[in-house]
């Protein structure tokens, strides 16, 4: 229990300290407290891992009640199982690279305390959601990390971009949180409580009862509840079509989008479906929707990856991709293998997003990757991190990548329920995309000509130690945590009662059977085809950045139409221009004019004085002044109450 | 059968004094016939065996309220108190109003009687039955504050009536209580001191 | 035989008689304080009508506080009719309109 409350309060701690005392203890304070608040919590999340490891129960307990209200609890509390202990060593792990990474990275910015103490609020709020035991504190920590990540995209905020873009991310996100906050009221209307513990007990019975949302449309209770929870979740991991907040999200710092935009955020959504399993896997409808939406996102926003060329916004469609390939490992019963790319994807995607910032810092905060190429003689620790990160992005055989997506795409390939092989061809066809955008990057930022002009070239240097530090740190498990996990992931069932699937959907089980352990996976990868749809990718972008680097512009040229609608991202953003924001605008316009002016203004403020004064103009004139006026009025008055206290009670 | 004839007389006599209350020109003659009313309604207070509130009603009403009455018609100009088209415009709504509130006491008492004992007639009284020994009994207990409240209002009465009719008339001469008393030895007396005179 | 009914008739009459006298005495204070007398008087016979029939002495004693409060307020009614006629030389009521807004 206290170290429970020391991994959530240590980090909150440390923000109120470099928040509200940032000038006064400094910059080195404000990163030392930060980073040690952090640190300990890391340091007590593998404790607590090593426990849960080791077999301890699991601790379901509450720390504080807020409220009671009419047999609802609302309450603060901590359920650590295997799941969450996974998720808080994930998060903290990044978070604190993110810390050590932003010593450098943000090292002459005037706002330097305000950033630590955001990262660390940051990280208290999503050990808060990871750790919480009931809906209540799972939507405290949700909306917490939601208003931290509008913060910090924000965080130039004299920048007219940034503050258009937290402004998109908050609206977006909004939307989201309106199906999420549904979906909690509809499990609490049918279960009667926000405890995880009596919801999940009630899966089953949530499965038979049923709801009619339009008249003669009769839904199941939890088929209702799961997709408004998964509307929530696609607003916060950018899933079709609540995505477009994500890119444009890139405008805040790059220790951001490593941490909140990549890395941990982002895929609450996924972990939230993961720690909903007794529920929704009482819903083939609402697995199948969650197959879709996630294989349509995984190929289509991997897709627009492979024509930007702002380097932090191709790591960010490719975070999109990713997002799409977790939510269709959950939506095809393979929590676990959503999980474990969760977790690898965490590492590997925020050492790209580092390198990428270290790239950024070496050119001066250009980020157009047309002015760079052949980096790698000048940032040779940055290019070799990168690298490792990228054979990880693109499921190179042997990286902790290809353990995690390829078991994840094996999964969906053996589901059964619907929908399930449009998004096994989805994943599989974007495994191909994710190869060539990601180096179609690293070619062209590392590698052939170098397009910077003189004057930058000749500061380009490798960053110091803070920010090659945590990338050679995070390299380690992108290479490596696949071999480690591997076993107990997907094939020992390490998450035994966290996660919790039905034996008709059970895709892993099979799986288990299957294989004896990564080395046989391996082999067995190799001769399968995502490895050779990967090294396809590779050599594609080899030959359109080297090989004949013409070749793109000529097929620009060659469809102009079909490049305006992917530089265009698909029309989401002019469409959610044209219909959502004009149409609100014009909403506004129409309310001010005729419900605001109209209605209030000249009807009720301006209405009710004319109606006051035209009834009292009226009603003066029976004020006589005569007093035997009042008398009359007094006696035929007395007579009417009386015949009314005759006929009226009868 | 003599209770009958009483009862009868007196009330025939009650609502034509009261008529005349209402319709007469002059106001001397309202006066007066609310005057006969009083006693009217005295005597068949008597008849409910009431003789307590029978005298007051006569005592007070008739001796003291009617002079009141009697002395502030006196004080005004009896010619321009009686107005001679006085009843032409209210006339209509009076009858009406007035017919409509008698309809409705009549339809309660004797319709939607609510269980009254209407019927019943209650047994005289003994002949040593003393009404005012009983009300006394019951005034100077049960609602000896009531009472006591009754009397500081008409204490109030008094001194309101005075305090509104009381005037100051201009030039009028009068003591100064306070300040003969407040007075000083040497404001009024001056000691000289003089040589004695001598006629030598 | 004389029943409660008769006696509550009587007062009823008298009632009505001074509620039409209300309306038609308009303009003279002086008749409107007796109109008002007279209503007190009906409602004086009511409750000793009812005190006798119930055999309840405390109506008796109601009517007592009601002739006391009855004389109080004509003895102020009057005062206030001196003070008016002192003042305006007029106790007409339709001349009394400076309540009017």
């Amino acid at each position: 229990m206290n170290i429970y409350l020391t991994v959530v309060l240590a980090p909150l701690i440390a923000a109120l300290l470099a928040g509200l005392f940032g000038k006064l203890i400094g910059r080195a304070g404000a990163h030392t407290v930060a980073i040690a608040g952090v640190a300990l919590a890391f340091a007590l999340s593998v404790y607590t891992l090593f426990q849960q490891l080791a077999g301890a129960a699991v601790f379901n307990e509450t720390v504080y009640t807020w409220m009671v209200l009419d047999g609802l609890t609302m309450e603060v509390g901590f359920l650590v199982d295997r799941l969450t202990a996974l998720m808080m060593v994930v998060v903290t792990f990044v978070s604190l690279m993110v810390h050590i990474y932003t010593i450098g990275y943000m090292c002459d910015d005037p706002g330097y305390q305000r950033f630590f103490s955001y990262i660390s609020l940051f990280t208290f709020a999503m050990l808060m959601l990871v750790m919480a035991n009931n809906f209540m504190q799972l939507f405290f920590g949700w909306e917490a990390v939601g208003v931290v990540s509008y913060l910090l995209i924000g965080f130039w905020y004299t920048k007219p971009t940034a503050i258009f873009a937290n402004m998109k991310a908050f609206l977006v996100n909004r939307v989201g949180d309106f199906g999420f906050i549904l979906g909690i009221a509809a499990v609490l209307y049918f279960t009667g409580s926000l405890d995880y513990a009596t919801v999940f007990l009630q899966g089953e019975k949530m499965a038979g009862q049923t709801m009619e949302l339009f008249p003669g449309q009769v839904w199941s209770a939890v088929t209702v509840a799961c997709i408004l929870l998964f509307v929530g979740a696609m607003g916060k991991s950018a899933q079709m079509p609540l995505h477009v907040w994500l890119p444009d999200s890139m405008e805040g710092p790059t220790p951001i989008s490593a941490l909140i935009h990549a890395a941990t955020m982002v895929t609450a959504g996924v972990f939230m479906v993961a720690r909903m399993s007794p529920l929704f896997e009482y819903s083939d409808t609402a697995l199948s929707f969650i197959l879709v939406v996630g294989g349509t996102t995984a190929l289509f926003t991997g897709i627009l990856g492979v024509i930007q060329t702002d380097i932090k916004r191709v790591v960010a469609y490719s975070t999109l991709s990713q997002l799409g390939y977790m939510m269709v490992g959950c939506g095809a019963s393979a929590y676990a293998a959503g999980i474990f790319h969760l977790m690898t994807h965490a590492c590997f995607k925020a050492l790209l997003f580092l390198a990428a910032g270290s790239a950024i810092i070496a050119m001066h905060h250009d980020q157009d990757m047309r002015n760079m190429g052949g980096l790698k003689k000048y940032l040779p620790i940055t290019y070799w991190t990168c690298l490792c990160g990228s054979l990880a992005l693109i499921a190179f055989p042997g990286t902790s990548g290809f353990f995690s997506k390829d078991a994840l795409i094996e999964a969906v390939h053996a589901a059964e329920i619907a929908g399930s092989s449009y998004a096994y061809w989805c994943v599989l066809i974007s495994v191909f995309v994710t190869a060539l955008y990601t180096f179609r990057m690293v070619f062209m930022v590392y590698h052939g000509r170098e397009r910077m002009d003189d004057e930058t070239r000749s500061h380009l240097r490798e960053s110091p130690w803070v920010i090659t530090l945590p990338l050679i740190l995070l390299a380690i498990p992108s290479l490596f945590l696949g071999w480690v996990a591997f076993d107990p992931l997907l094939l020992d069932n390490y998450f035994g009662s966290a996660i919790f699937v039905l034996p008709q959907h059970d895709v892993l089980a099979g799986f288990a059977a299957e294989y004896t352990g990564p080395v046989q996976f391996l082999i067995h990868g190799l001769q399968s085809p995502p490895a050779w749809l990967a090294v396809a990718g590779v050599a594609t972008a080899w030959f359109i950045v080297l090989g004949r680097p013409d070749l793109a512009k000529a097929a620009a040229d060659q469809w102009p139409r079909f490049y305006a609608f992917l530089m265009n991202k698909y029309g989401f953003d002019d469409f959610n221009q044209k219909f959502f924001a004009a149409g609100s605008r014009g909403l506004g316009q129409f309310l001010w004019k005729y419900g605001d002016m109209m209605i209030i203004d000249d009807g009720l403020v301006n209405g009710s004085a004319r109606a006051v004064s035209g009834l009292s103009a009226r009603l003066r004139r029976m004020q006589s002044g005569y007093l035997y006026h009042y008398v009359f009025v007094m006696v035929i008055g007395m007579t009417a109450l009386v015949g009314w206290l005759y006929w009226g009670f009868d | 059968m003599a209770e009958q004839i009483v009862f009868y007389a007196f009330s025939g006599l009650l609502i034509i004094a009261a008529l005349g209350v209402v319709v007469s020109r002059n106001p001397i003659n309202a006066v007066m016939s609310l005057v006969l009313c009083f006693v009217t309604s005295a005597a068949i207070w008597l008849l409910l065996e009431a003789e307590f509130l029978a005298m007051i009603l006569v005592l007070v009403y008739v001796g003291a309220v009617m002079v009141l009455f009697v002395f502030v018609v006196m004080m005004q100009d009896i010619e321009s108190a009686t107005l001679s088209a006085r009843f032409a415009p209210n006339l209509l709504p009076g009858l009406i109003v007035g017919a409509v509130s008698l309809a409705e006491l009549l339809v309660v008492v004797w319709v939607r009687r609510e269980g009254l004992p209407i019927a019943a007639v209650p047994e005289p009284h003994p002949a040593d039955y003393s009404n005012t020994l009983e009300l006394g009994k019951i005034l100077y207990t049960q609602y000896v504050y009531a009472f006591e409240l009754a009397a500081f209002l008409l204490l109030l009465a008094i001194v309101a009536a005075i305090v509104l009719t009381m005037r100051e008339r201009p030039g009028l001469k009068k003591q100064n209580i306070s300040q003969q008393v407040s007075v000083r030895k040497e404001d009024r007396v001056r000691l000289v001191k003089m040589e004695p005179e001598s006629d030598a | 035989m004389i029943t409660l009914s008769h006696y509550l008739t009587l007062s009823a009459a008298l009632f009505s008689i001074s509620i039409v006298g209300i309306f038609i005495n308009r303009k003279n204070m002086i008749l409107l304080l007796m109109c008002i007398e007279l209503m007190l008087l009906a409602v004086n016979f009511n409750f000793i009508a009812f005190s006798r029939y119930l055999d309840d002495t405390a109506g008796q004693v109601f009517v007592f506080f009601i002739l006391t409060v009855a004389a109080a307020e004509t003895a102020i009614g009057l005062a206030i009719l001196v003070v008016l006629f002192r003042t305006r030389h007029s106790i007409s009521v339709s001349k009394m309109s400076s309540m009017k807004g």
